[in-house]
């Protein structure tokens, strides 16, 4: 092809898309969309959202900002807000909804809600989490459970060794494993994931009453009482069975080990059966998943959600609606979650193209959410203000590194922590 | 054009050239640093707001266990890194200085790590303190089955591997500084003191070291406000790990104003920070003007 050809070719294409964009932006509007899915899976699942909306016309203003916890997407966000050029919608979780909302920048999508009837289709304690002063100002993705204990099948059984059930039978497989001369619990020391271990150890030993009333509403005698010593213990003794180059280790690193057998167990997210799958695994076959120990009838939630701002352009406005409905749409809630492996957030979904581990994950989700059993991650940002929520991570990872403090010392702390504002 | 005006234009022209750069500085260093100190006043949570809350922020500052934490570890860390890279750089800059073979070359070698940031240094040091794989399992792999050096991964120890990265990287900056002022001291005097008997170590202890006086100082300044916001190298090689054990004031400022929503905190955190500098730097500054004008 010559040059000249190539010019007039580009030309062509140019003025047809300059033809099509005229068309579309007589009614459609542009939505802006703050996300910190930059990862393999997660870009997968964002552009699933992105051609939802191009189907109806409207263009996707892409704004991811790497950084797989969000500070950094935070921090821009900040800075947009305050600039007075907010995104359409940006990802944002937990409690900060309800900070963002006290900010008062927050859109009120009561209308898009009641339309689509988002009351009878999230659990009480989901819808609870996307509301501000009972307005929804949020769409929830997709829910991730945080208390899974997975295993590799290969080396329990090299171990003789059973998938614990609960935590006496873990420390039972840990020590078994042990002997087999594998590292018994896969563990990354950051801080976070201590706080993690330590969610579901929490969960598993006191039960969802104990973690409400310990975890949630913060209440200072559950907080400092024999029931949160016990967990502590506990807590402590399953340091002894990680190895000892875990601090700073990545959690998919950890993952990794179980992947390989050079560890038995490791308890993370759901997020770690993405590195499964992709490791080209198969549930239930080369890797086990179970509710992490004394936890089968309980189910703690880290839900993804999508906060919508202000905004002032109409047409933008229309967008911006039509965003927040096709989040909750069941097609989005699907492809969404095959490709991002957590489950839909909509109750009443049809489960068939899912894995054994999210249908159980999904089955416990709606039995948990009628049982009263259905908690909120502190560990992910999911049941207290983000102040209060780093002081008692810094004092569950300090408890975790320092093997001279007592639980009794770590229980002061922790009360102490727990009336930072 | 009267001659008079000509006259007044290049009275004004030197502070017309200088204005516009010292409004820049004036608006976005001195009125952040204003507002900074407004905001760790103020109840700012997410995002800035101005409810004046006092001294509250101060109160929870000291009252925070963290905030001791990282103050200690500025302490230790800032007198082991001043101390140790002052006195490593001396010392390669005195061997440098005895007139051998290929000084330009080992020069290079000595200052290169300066040349890296302290990103690409903490994240190599990670790598080789790490037991599983870097010093500890090499030299296990040799034979020796009992050797242990697992700093990185021991909450009282952690502090102490920031100070070995810190003054690797910056120690041959330091010979550079001193090679410089050795090579600055007139000859004569030495020879004058060979001649009166003086032996070597006495000449360097008694002349060479009292007569870098100056370079001391600058060097000391320079590695003094490193160490206070010294962010970075704690962020790559430990991230503040083992739980908060390795955390500085910097990254104590970072972690509380930009992921838990404290800004109110973090700018009181910042400004105790900037109050540390200037009670290093105002005295300094204050002897070296007054010793030039004298």
């Amino acid at each position: 092809m010559t040059p000249t050809r190539l010019t007039t070719r580009a030309l062509h294409v140019a003025a047809a898309a300059t033809l099509l964009c005229a068309s579309l932006s007589a009614r459609a509007g542009e939505v802006e969309v703050l996300h910190y899915w930059t990862s393999g899976g997660e870009a997968k699942a964002a552009s699933a959202l992105k051609a939802t909306l191009q189907g109806k016309g409207h263009s996707w203003k892409d704004f991811a900002v790497a950084g797989g916890g969000g500070d950094s997407a935070m921090t821009v966000l900040k800075s947009r807000v305050v600039s007075g050029n907010a995104p359409a919608a940006a990802q944002i979780k937990g409690p900060s909804i309800q900070e963002w909302g006290n900010e008062g920048v927050l859109a009120n999508l009561d209308d898009v809600a009641k339309a689509n009837n988002w009351d009878a289709l999230l659990p009480k304690v989901v819808s609870d989490v996307m509301k501000h002063k009972g307005h929804y100002v949020a769409v929830p993705v997709n829910v991730h459970r945080v208390n899974w204990l997975w295993a590799n099948p290969e080396v329990l059984k090299k171990a003789n060794a059973k998938m614990p059930t609960n935590w006496d039978e873990f420390f039972v497989t840990a020590e078994a494993l042990k002997k087999a001369g594998v590292i018994p619990v896969a563990h990354g020391g950051q801080n976070w994931q201590d706080f993690t271990t330590f969610e579901s150890v929490a969960l598993g030993v006191g039960g969802a009453d104990f973690y409400r009333k310990a975890l949630v509403q913060l209440d200072a005698g559950s907080l400092k009482g024999a029931t949160m010593q016990k967990v502590l213990t506990t807590f402590r003794k399953v340091k002894g069975y990680t190895d000892k180059n875990a601090p700073g280790r990545d959690w998919n690193l950890a993952t990794a080990m179980v992947i390989r057998g050079e560890a038995g167990m490791q308890l993370m997210g759901d997020w770690a059966k993405g590195e499964f799958i992709a490791a080209g695994k198969a549930p239930g076959k080369d890797f086990l998943c179970a509710a992490a120990p004394g936890t089968a009838n309980a189910f703690t939630f880290n839900i993804d959600s999508f906060a919508m701002f202000k905004i002032k352009n109409t047409a933008n406005l229309q967008a911006q609606k039509d965003m927040a409905a096709a989040i909750m749409s069941p097609e989005f809630q699907e492809t969404f979650n095959l490709n991002k492996g957590s489950i839909p957030a909509r109750l009443n979904m049809d489960m068939a193209k899912f894995d054994d581990c999210a249908k159980l994950s999904s089955k416990d989700f709606v039995a948990t959410a009628k049982s009263n059993t259905l908690v909120p991650s502190i560990a992910h940002g999911m049941a207290v203000s983000s102040a209060a929520e780093g002081a008692i991570k810094d004092v569950v990872s300090q408890f975790w590194n320092t093997d001279s403090m007592t639980p009794e010392q770590a229980m002061d702390r922790l009360v102490a922590a727990a009336k930072t504002k | 054009m009267s001659p008079g005006f000509a006259s007044r234009l290049s009275r004004w022209m030197p502070k017309l050239a200088v204005a516009p750069g010292f409004a820049l500085s004036f608006a976005f260093i001195y009125g952040l640093i204003a507002w900074n100190g407004v905001l760790s006043f103020s109840a700012s949570r997410l995002l800035p707001n101005y409810e004046w809350v006092g001294l509250a922020q101060y109160v929870s500052l000291f009252e925070s266990e963290r905030w001791h934490v990282a103050l200690v570890n500025l302490g230790i860390f800032s007198a082991l890194f001043i101390g140790v890279g002052l006195a490593l750089g001396l010392f390669l800059a005195i061997l440098l200085d005895q007139k051998i073979r290929a000084e330009g070359v080992l020069r290079t070698v000595y200052l290169y790590p300066m040349a890296l940031s302290f990103i690409v240094t903490g994240t190599a040091w990670k790598w080789i303190l790490n037991p599983g794989l870097g010093l500890e399992h090499l030299v296990r792999g040799w034979g020796f089955e009992s050797f242990t050096f697992d700093w990185l991964v021991n909450p009282d120890m952690a502090i102490y591997t920031i100070v070995i990265a810190g003054v690797w990287q910056s120690a041959g900056f330091v010979m550079a500084l001193f090679l410089a002022g050795l090579r600055g001291i007139d000859d004569s005097i030495l020879k004058a003191a060979q001649i009166d008997g003086a032996t070597l170590p006495r000449i360097y202890w008694r002349i060479v070291i009292p007569s870098l006086r100056p370079v001391f100082f600058s060097t000391l300044l320079v590695l003094a406000h490193i160490s206070i916001k010294s962010f970075d190298l704690v962020m790559a090689l430990t991230a503040g790990g083992p739980g908060f054990a390795t955390d500085m004031p910097a990254t104590f400022m970072y972690a509380m104003s930009f992921s838990r929503g404290q800004i109110g905190l973090g700018a009181a955190s910042a400004t105790i920070m900037l109050c540390t500098v200037a009670a290093i730097v105002v005295p300094y500054l204050y002897s070296e003007l007054r010793g030039a004008r004298r």
